[in-house]
């Protein structure tokens, strides 16, 4: 017997009392900390705790081609890299296809919403425009990598700046931004359905979903994952818990925003 | 893009004339390849999907080997003439996502409890491609998967809702996905209803989101009679 069977075991067994391994409840999630602007040379960056899970977003703006199907529209492209120093079982080398899917979950969660006001990053069009790279770096992973990252992205575009000078565009300006979608992301292992899973839950997992909510409370993505499967129920079950935590998690930035804006003033 | 620039909803009949819960027509061949263990052909709307089934054998290189179970390996790859811009050939990140939530899927309902250390391997080649190719692939898959005769607790299928014009639609378009409002493919196993895959993107309201998971079950379960009258035809007269 393996050990993640004993694992297994160990917190299918406490589920059924209700519990998981680090005492939250299953619609509890992991307190979220949030540090914005922290690398210089970056356009824009935050890093974003969660819990032990730690993962640093950064933004890069250059200019480029558009592509052609969209000649008037700047560009975003999303990568992650899962590096060695983030875990024992993380290997360098180009991203693998976990590295893929997280990077392609958040772009998609962030590009549905239309986080990113893309129309206005054109300078020409077919000719010019803006390129926002977005980078996911994890340092430390303790689970979740979907909200983590999702969320550790929005903040960095949050904190954006259009690098004009330096392209003698004209002044720096903020990036324009629209309606952030928050992303919740839950597994299921035995009966059990727990949000915000953290690694020994993700390492016990049966299956995965991530699903991304707006202002409205409107779907704007979603990602099952994991050889398991959910039943319709549980999926509506998972709706409703989703609806809740986002707002919660949408409060919590509201006024840690707010906050922010009045030291500033102040 | 103006999102609105085309209309895709006309008299409550779509681009194509079809009704909005309407599936595109399928046929399925089942066994059409010689050296593979089992093999699909599936023609739904304009996608050609050829579908190939090696294993289960010993997985290779060792060390990926699992021994308590097989691996579903599926592979989904486009062919560079499938799509109206030349495909560069070779994985890419989407196909490589496919591959992966394609797998997982297939997993689900493979007994790989059965073959210890071993791969069994999905071959999903995109020949044409007209929206819905993830689908179409798990769709065939499936039914290779059978051909092989691998032992499945369930035959998947996969079919996908979406939004256009405001109203929810049923397998989507090329057209109606480049310009709709939402794309839901899911993966199920028809029997259960337990959902294998799921994924989306674009907007879509609660309601909106239950209603079509709801309408999106039916379809599958439609697509899951073309599956089983295919493999009937081929292997109908060997049950007496």
């Amino acid at each position: 017997m393996s050990i993640s069977t004993i694992k297994k075991d160990y917190l299918v067994k406490l589920s059924k009392e209700g519990r998981r391994v680090d005492d939250r409840k299953f619609d509890e999630y992991r307190p979220i900390k949030i540090k914005k602007g922290i690398i210089g040379m970056a356009e824009g960056s935050a890093q974003v705790e969660l819990g032990n899970t730690v993962v640093l977003a950064g933004i890069k703006m250059l200019l480029g081609e558009p592509y052609p199907d969209s000649p008037d529209k700047g560009v975003l492209v999303t990568a992650a890299e899962l590096i060695p120093l983030a875990s024992p079982t993380f290997e360098s080398g180009p991203p693998r296809e976990n590295a893929i899917e997280l990077a392609r979950v958040v772009d998609r969660g962030i590009r549905e919403a239309k986080v990113i006001q893309l129309d206005k990053l054109c300078i020409e069009p077919n000719e010019k425009v803006w390129v926002v790279f977005m980078d996911l770096h994890i340092l430390d992973y303790d689970g979740n990598l979907f909200d983590a990252c999702s969320l550790a992205a929005l903040s960095a575009l949050n904190t954006t700046i259009i690098p004009n000078e330096r392209f003698e565009l004209g002044k720096n300006e903020p990036l324009p931004l629209d309606e952030s979608p928050i992303s919740c992301t839950f597994v299921k292992y035995g009966d059990a359905i727990v949000i915000d899973p953290s690694l020994d839950e993700e390492e016990v997992a049966d299956a995965r979903l991530t699903i991304s909510l707006d202002k409205e409370g409107s779907v704007r993505a979603i990602q099952k994952g994991l050889k398991g499967t959910f039943t319709v129920k549980e999926i509506e079950t998972i709706t409703k818990i989703a609806q809740e935590q986002v707002k919660k998690i949408r409060k919590f930035l509201g006024d840690k925003d707010g906050k922010n804006k009045k030291e500033k003033k102040g | 893009m103006n999102k609105n620039e085309i209309q895709l909803i006309k008299k409550g009949k779509r681009i194509d004339g079809r009704r909005p819960d309407e599936i595109r027509p399928i046929d399925i061949q089942v066994g059409i390849l010689n050296r593979a263990d089992g093999s699909c052909y599936l023609e739904w709307g304009g996608n050609k999907v050829i579908v190939a089934v090696y294993g289960p054998r010993e997985l290779l290189p060792k060390h990926l080997q699992d021994s308590t179970c097989a691996k579903v390996n599926a592979t989904y790859n486009m062919a560079a003439f499938s799509v109206e811009d030349r495909k560069r050939p070779g994985p890419d990140r989407r196909s490589r996502e496919i591959s992966k939530v394609t797998s997982e899927a297939l997993s689900g309902v493979v007994f790989t409890e059965q073959f210890p250390r071993a791969t069994i391997d999905v071959y999903i080649e995109v020949l044409n491609a007209q929206a819905g190719t993830r689908c179409a692939g798990i769709t065939a898959a499936a039914v290779a998967l059978a051909d092989a005769g691998i032992p499945l607790r369930d035959i998947p299928v996969s079919c996908a809702v979406g939004k256009v014009d405001d109203t929810l639609v049923i397998d989507l378009t090329k057209e109606e996905d480049n310009y709709g409002q939402a794309d839901m493919p899911i993966a199920i196993a028809p029997r259960t209803e337990e959902i294998l895959l799921l994924q989306m993107d674009g907007h879509l309201t609660m309601e909106e989101f239950n209603t079509g998971l709801e309408l999106v079950i039916d379809a599958c379960k439609k697509v899951s009679e073309i599956q089983k009258k295919a493999l009937l035809n081929k292997y109908g007269s060997s049950l007496g």
